[in-house]
């Protein structure tokens, strides 16, 4: 049975889940003001799986996701302002603008990352799980994919090793009902996505993605498992993306205005709030976190505005550990233009 | 373990590549905890090729880890325990069962230094051998080592003797990078003097002049090395000729430094690899030799690769399609005029 958390706790988590609202709807106008670019993959619908989910992971538990990243990073306690200056390319956003909004991390929290290839996150997912039982931690990671990735191999072969392995790892599989443009029955056999974990006699089960106290309960449960037993699961929670795949598709080549407004009906904030006036919240308090939050992204934007263009003269940086500019050194004879500056003057090793 | 039995630390030993790489595994696995191999039938069956015999035995299976037949799967999990601090040495059964893998290998291993902006590390090895030579035939007998050195990354080395062997395995292990080691079949049985010094290591980034020359600039690795350096000594016996051979070690980075300054001296350039020519090593170190040594070379830059099929089953189609020693000696020659 879920535990209905304390009314504080539900109040800052209803916080982190209108952050992700505001903050996806401002990325969607910055990205269309032509301040972000590449791919932006928003969140919006899908507040209480980002935020259940990492608020039932432990401080020191490990967060890998693909690339619908900003609302995991945004609940895991990134700074919007990092996050939003990463998504315009800034020198202060958490990859330094190298990674762009598929590629948030943020190491002091356990966050190694949004991952771009669909699946390619699970195998290495799979492996700080590894690392964590051979350092005798205990800790678990919490890997989310979207329902697209579990027709992936990658898929296939984590789980195996997971469970051969008894790795502590929770496997998040996010359906939001399609991938890309292809709904879930049109793309996988079994459509119960997480009755594919028992053909690795792995624990799986479906949720409400949209009940955050539901998503909270079960997550933590398997986390618990997966730290104190080394038991893997895989958890899929069901809910639904707002927006389209990405910004640039409207999203209704495949689906209905009518679904959308249906599943709006439903929407995991308007159900949040409900159970905190339940919980005896009043209509002051509600509004007194729609400003701050409102406040919060519009501080983010102004820092990311603010903040300067990575150095183009650091155009390598990071991309070799210390010490590389002399294994490299050697190799600027007859180096194609531009290659000489590139590697051998910026970026390597500082 | 008693005194009378630990390893003698000083001197060398003449042993086969397989030895020495087998001798770093077990060097580093002692100096470092963090230091575990995992793949196929590296532990129970004690490696496909036998370079981890033994090492079950004294380390245990958490750190010999079997895996199934899932490349993706355990190269990424070297990737994952690799950001974690861990220092993973992952063996692929040979160099064409790594395409399975790419994902990990070139989407991932190669891109975390530079895509999260320094913010964290790999460090990687994995090691597998490339090469040809047993009627292994079109899908087991590849050598994509372009493909990785053309990664940046990735840094990529391939010895070419048990020495370095030795060497240059425990320079990727000690690598804060992603560093792919890429060994070959029929170098395995080669023998040569390896330094029993636990700190000997091989540079990453610098090559080797192999055999001194003043006649033309053999440049080659792993295998090709080898069999450059038959050529050589065939040539100068038979024909007076004094070929200078650069093994260049590494791939990525390379070592141009080495390799013009040999050709600034011999004014002549051959390039051998094991793979195909076209796009590849041999086709980098040419155009590389083409812009630095412009002024130097008497000739054009040749290059001798495997022949550009799928490599045939039948003996006599495969000795002739790969770089051997007749090729490249007829190469050598047209190259002198």
């Amino acid at each position: 049975m879920a535990i209905a958390p304390a009314h504080t706790d539900l109040l800052a988590m209803y916080e982190q889940m209108l952050l992700i609202r505001v903050f996806e709807t401002e990325a969607e106008r910055q990205y269309k003001a032509a301040r972000i670019g590449g791919y932006c993959h928003l969140s919006s619908g899908q507040e209480a799986t980002c935020v259940g989910v990492v608020d039932a992971m432990q401080d020191d538990d490990l967060l890998v996701t693909g690339y619908r990243s900003h609302g995991f990073a945004l609940a895991r306690g990134t700074s919007p302002e990092a996050v939003m200056a990463e998504l315009f390319g800034k020198r202060d956003g958490c990859a330094h603008g190298r990674g762009g909004s598929m590629h948030l991390l943020d190491t002091d929290r356990g966050y190694y990352g949004g991952w771009g290839i669909v699946g390619g996150q699970l195998p290495l997912a799979t492996g700080l799980a590894l690392a964590l039982v051979r350092q005798g931690k205990r800790q678990a990671v919490a890997c989310e994919l979207g329902d697209g990735a579990v027709n992936m191999g990658a898929w296939h072969e984590s789980l195996n090793l997971a469970a051969l392995w008894r790795l502590p790892i929770v496997y998040v599989v996010v359906n939001n009902k399609y991938g890309m443009g292809t709904a879930v029955d049109r793309a996988s056999a079994e459509p119960e996505l997480h009755k594919r974990a028992s053909a690795y006699r792995m624990h799986g089960e479906a949720i409400d993605g949209d009940d955050l106290e539901i998503v909270i309960d079960a997550t933590s449960r398997l986390l618990d498992r997966a730290r104190e037993e080394r038991q893997p699961a895989v958890l899929e929670a069901i809910t639904y993306r707002y927006r389209g795949h990405s910004v640039a598709d409207a999203g209704l080549a495949y689906r209905t205005k009518d679904e959308i407004t249906e599943r709006q009906q439903h929407d995991p904030l308007l159900r949040t709030a409900s159970r905190l006036r339940e919980a005896g919240a009043d209509t002051e308090e509600l509004r007194a976190i729609d400003e701050r939050v409102e406040e919060r992204v519009q501080k983010a934007v102004e820092f990311a505005t603010e903040s300067p263009e990575p150095d183009v003269d650091a155009l390598a940086w990071g991309m070799h550990s210390q010490g590389s500019d002399e294994q490299f050194a050697r190799m600027r004879p007859g180096s194609p233009f531009g290659e000489a500056e590139l590697v051998f003057d910026g970026g390597l090793g500082k | 373990m008693t005194d009378e039995q630990q390893p003698a630390t000083t001197g060398s030993e003449r042993m086969t590549y397989r030895e020495a790489l087998r001798l770093a595994l077990r060097e580093e696995l002692r100096r470092d905890e963090r230091v575990f191999v995992m793949g196929e039938e590296v532990g129970v069956f004690e490696g496909s090729y036998k370079v981890t015999a033994g090492l079950m035995a004294e380390f245990g299976a958490d750190r010999i880890r079997d895996t199934p037949i899932s490349e993706e799967g355990f190269v990424g999990a070297g990737v994952g325990a690799a950001m974690l601090g861990e220092r993973p040495i992952v063996e692929i059964m040979t160099l064409n069962f790594l395409l399975v893998a790419m994902d990990q290998v070139i989407n991932h291993a190669a891109k975390i230094g530079a895509m999260f902006g320094g913010e964290v590390r790999c460090p990687l090895v994995i090691r597998t051998p490339n090469g040809a030579g047993n009627q292994l035939t079109a899908q087991h007998s590849q050598s994509f080592d372009g493909w990785f050195a053309g990664t940046p990354g990735l840094k990529v080395v391939a010895p070419a003797n048990p020495a370095d062997a030795k060497g240059l395995l425990k320079a990727a292990i000690r690598d804060e990078d992603p560093v792919l080691v890429i060994e070959n079949l029929p170098i395995y049985k080669e023998k040569g003097d390896v330094p029993l010094d636990p700190e000997f290591v091989t540079p990453i980034g610098l090559a080797a002049v192999a055999r001194e020359g003043s006649d033309i600039t053999i440049v080659s690795h792993s295998f090709a090395t080898v069999r450059a350096l038959h050529v050589a000594e065939k040539l100068a016996e038979e024909k007076g000729l004094n070929a200078e051979v650069v093994d260049l070690r590494s791939l990525r980075p390379l070592d141009m430094e080495t390799v013009a300054k040999s050709v600034a001296k011999t004014n002549r350039a051959i390039c051998v690899e094991e793979g195909w020519p076209s796009y590849g090593v041999t086709a980098e170190l040419a155009a590389r030799i083409s812009k630095a040594c412009f002024d130097d070379l008497d000739a054009p830059v040749e290059r001798v690769g495997m022949a550009e099929v799928p490599l045939p089953y039948a003996k006599n189609l495969e000795t002739v399609a790969l770089p051997n020693e007749d090729r490249i000696a007829a190469a050598v020659l047209s190259v002198l005029g």
